[in-house]
């Protein structure tokens, strides 16, 4: 085997409270397509930015061709011979192909730049690249794929020894994957080393040599990807986390009771999926990151606006325009985001728990303090939210008791729909099971949930029903009776379904 | 322009970008030739000459103010600096030598443009609002060095003032016109030939984009207000030449004249695309509508503003136009 262009060794990178790379290696060789993977959390991102400079690393080393470097920014991993192309594309949209590709090293004649020859040097570059264009049109004039093999272009015309590719084709339409994985092709052949990260499993098996698994900012190992089949692969970025979590108590069959929620043909970023959710049940979402899963809850909370299908909710069909009409449907969305999409982090507690009830009622109706107090206090016992103090600011407490408060912020409104996405990440196991036995006491009562996460394991133990998603699509609907197990499951989420 | 970078790409269809220079080109010709209908006297060679001699000095500030403007920025200390300008050189005239003067103006307006760059690249403030603070700085300047409009009798500048170069019988132009022309061809070489122009195309572009690709962001920032304070002090004796005093309320608003001006001459608010020409164009425009209303008699100067009003919101409107058309064709 070649001589690796780039070996990472023992990488560590500690952020406060994470360890988000906990001695990985890793390493590269000329002229092949490896893919990291990885679920969220996993380290992949943070792994990439060590590699190019954004972060600094905490212990390990990086050698590139046989040297040993620091990167103190982008900018140096660029001269290196590093350089990245990631899913938005960093160009400028208003100047021409040409300039894109030079800009910052134009070619000059007599001190003035050189436009001809600044044409001509981008058509062969481009050409090479399967790719003629007219070089002179704005980037804008160009699809996102064009213009991310412009980006390429400028890569390796600057020398690139090695090129990451980070979700390239997360935008990109299938014929356009096919003309980014013909240039990657050419590459390849080149000889430079290509990093290639994606969600999409059928992308990695057909573009990348071997791959390298993280999980939890651990290294899982380094494959070929001919030799590793796909159910082995999820099995491995998934994990499985057993015993450690309370037994919660077998799920009874299928609820029989009324239909509150009936999505047939309902589509929009994700393809059209048929879906019933029972009053009291609790149907799973399973499928890897960027399947589709969080897609389906804006759906069905109106923060995404359908393109297809229809959508009942409690037998009325509705259209929902706003997460407003949602809420007023009786639909509840615990965002998978806490910070960005959930916390108001400057604050309390109690302003927090407080939020959606004020937003239903309006702004001209304030809820009474009394009322609040009580509320809050109920809630706080009842989630077991600690510390138990209302007028704590949020941003103070854990993640599991953050989680906790947005959960009850949902609860206070009474839902007829909570939908729950990866209620339990990154939160300690203690208050995993503690939301886990709350989603099993919530049904009982006649909620139905939609619960999405990650990991197999809490699916299976909570739902009663699964869907299984791949490349944004609802593949499978599984009943979960003895025969479902997290091997099946894996096993759909590989195959797609077809069998 | 870049007519002159891709004069191959041009037969067939011309790129979007150059619509609202044509469009502002065209305006220009039909005022003139509506003009030349209706007055007597009008249409002669030496009306766009005057309008050149006495819009030389708006012409300096709006081709600072377009390289202010192709990055997404905005200057609105110009007026006040060329304010500044023509106090210190009155009141410095007397007892200095005028290239000397010349050269402390030309130095702070350059210093001032600079120090307001990296005010708005390093602490992340609004153009807007740096550029105001420099606005009320040098206007309260002025007023230290005196209340009244001092006089300028210094030889060498009343020499430029009274010069005429005469181009042919019945035509001719000032020396600040010839300034200003030089000026605008420096500008355009600068912003089509030089990697500082090409990086203020970037960063109005996209400025992230700009700083992922390499390019000098903070440098070419800096250097696009410093280009600002520098035409502004030209403008500022361009200024003291076609007035022959120094006051404190020379130029008040002259940063809405520069600014219409260039919006009239298609460059986008929102920075990266525009071109000088657009910006001749544009206050060659503004300059014609005085004009018109001076042959008109009857009408108050107030039409001016009134007419430069409907204009901008005319060409915003189509800016918009362009720019969300352009949009949907990617799509």
């Amino acid at each position: 085997m070649a001589e690796a262009i780039l070996r990472m060794t023992g990488i560590g990178k500690e952020f406060p409270g994470v360890r988000a790379l906990d001695g990985v290696d890793f390493r590269l060789l000329p002229g092949e397509v490896h893919a990291l993977m990885g679920e969220n959390g996993a380290g992949k991102s943070t792994l990439i930015k060590v590699l190019t400079g954004v972060y600094s690393i905490d212990s390990g080393e990086i050698e590139l061709a046989g040297n040993r470097v620091a990167f103190a920014g982008p900018l140096e991993a660029q001269k290196a011979g590093i350089s990245t192309v990631y899913q938005e594309v960093n160009l400028c949209r208003n100047l021409s192909v040409a300039e894109n590709v030079f800009i910052g090293r134009e070619p000059r004649k007599f001190g003035r730049i050189d436009w001809r020859e600044m044409r001509r040097r981008t058509s062969d570059l481009l050409r090479q690249l399967d790719l003629p264009i007219d070089v002179a049109k704005p980037l804008s004039h160009y699809s996102l794929a064009i213009q991310q093999m412009v980006a390429i272009a400028r890569a390796i015309d600057i020398d690139a020894r090695v090129l990451i590719l980070d979700e390239p084709t997360s935008s990109l339409d299938a014929g356009e994957v096919a003309q980014l994985f013909r240039v990657m092709r050419r590459l390849k052949e080149q000889g430079i080393a290509i990093l290639f990260v994606s969600h999409f499993l059928d992308q990695i098996y057909e573009i990348a040599d071997r791959m390298t698994i993280l999980r939890n900012g651990r290294l899982v190992g380094e494959y070929v990807t001919a030799e590793l089949p796909q159910v082995e692969l999820v099995g491995k970025m998934i994990g499985r986390e057993l015993a450690e979590l309370e037994r919660l108590d077998e799920r009874p069959p299928a609820r029989t009771s009324d239909t509150l929620v009936e999505a047939s043909e309902l589509g929009g970023r994700v393809a059209p999926f048929s879906l019933t959710i029972r009053e009291g049940e609790v149907v799973g979402l399973a499928g890897l990151l960027g399947s589709g899963r969080t897609e389906i809850a804006r759906l069905l909370f109106g923060a995404d606006h359908a393109a297809t299908g229809t959508l009942r909710i409690g037998g009325d069909q509705v259209t929902l325009r706003t997460p407003r009409a949602a809420m007023a449907r009786g639909v509840a969305f615990c965002s998978e985001n806490r910070r960005e999409e959930g916390l108001v982090p400057e604050l309390t507690v109690r302003e927090n728990l407080i939020l959606a009830l004020q937003a239903r009622r309006g702004w001209s109706r304030p809820v009474p303090r009394k009322k609040q107090d009580e509320l809050v206090a109920k809630y706080i016992k009842a989630l077991n939210i600690r510390p138990d103090n209302p007028e704590m600011l949020i941003r103070n407490l854990s993640g599991g008791n953050q989680q906790k408060v947005l959960l009850a912020r949902w609860l206070i409104l009474e839902p007829r729909l909570l939908i729950l996405d990866e209620p339990t990440r990154g939160i300690d196991v203690g208050a995993k099971a503690e939301i886990q036995k709350l989603v099993v006491e919530l049904s009982d009562g006649g909620m139905a949930v939609l619960f999405i996460s990650a990991e197999l394991d809490e699916v299976l133990r909570l739902s009663h029903k699964v869907a299984v998603l791949r490349d944004r699509r609802l593949v499978a609907e599984l009943p979960n009776d003895d025969t479902l197990t997290t091997d099946v499951l894996m096993e759909t989420i590989a195959s797609g379904g077809a069998k | 322009m870049k007519t002159l970078a891709l004069p191959r790409q041009l037969p067939g269809r011309l790129p979007r970008n150059y619509l609202p220079v044509l469009v502002t080109g065209a305006l220009f010709i039909a005022m003139f030739t509506a003009g030349g209908i209706r007055y007597e006297g009008f249409a002669t060679g030496q009306i766009i000459l005057n309008v050149f001699i006495d819009n030389a000095f708006l012409l300096v500030v709006a081709v600072g103010m377009t390289f202010v403007i192709l990055t997404g920025g905005i200057d609105l200390s110009v007026g006040s600096v060329v304010a500044l300008t023509t106090m210190i050189a009155a009141s410095l005239l007397p007892s200095t030598p005028s290239f000397l003067v010349i050269l402390l103006v030309l130095a702070i307006g350059g210093v001032l443009g600079a120090a307001m760059g990296a005010i708005i690249h390093y602490f992340e403030i609004q153009p807007f609002i740096v550029t105001l603070a420099g606005m009320f700085l040098a206007r309260g300047l002025c007023y230290t060095i005196g209340t009244d409009s001092i006089p300028i009798t210094d030889p060498t500048f009343t020499a430029i003032a009274q010069t005429r170069i005469d181009l042919a019988p019945e035509l001719w132009i000032s020396p600040t016109v010839l300034i200003a022309l030089a000026v605008v061809l420096v500008a355009t070489y600068t912003l089509h030939y030089t990697r500082l122009g090409r990086n203020v195309y970037a960063v109005g572009g996209n400025e992230q984009s700009a700083l992922l690709m390499g390019l000098p962001v903070a440098r070419t920032k800096i250097a696009v207000y410093t280009v600002s304070g520098l035409c502004s002090a030209l403008g500022g004796l361009l200024l003291s030449f076609y007035m022959l005093s120094g006051y404190g309320l020379h130029a008040v608003g002259m940063e809405l004249d520069a600014i219409a001006a260039v919006v009239i001459g298609g460059t986008l608010l929102t920075g990266g695309s525009g071109y000088l020409l657009g910006t001749v164009l544009g206050v060659l425009v503004l300059g014609l509508i005085q004009t018109v209303i001076s042959f008109e008699g009857t009408l108050s100067s107030w039409w001016t503003k009134i007419v430069i009003g409907l204009l901008l919101l005319v060409f915003i409107l189509l800016q918009r136009l362009i720019v969300t058309t352009g949009v949907s064709r990617e799509r």
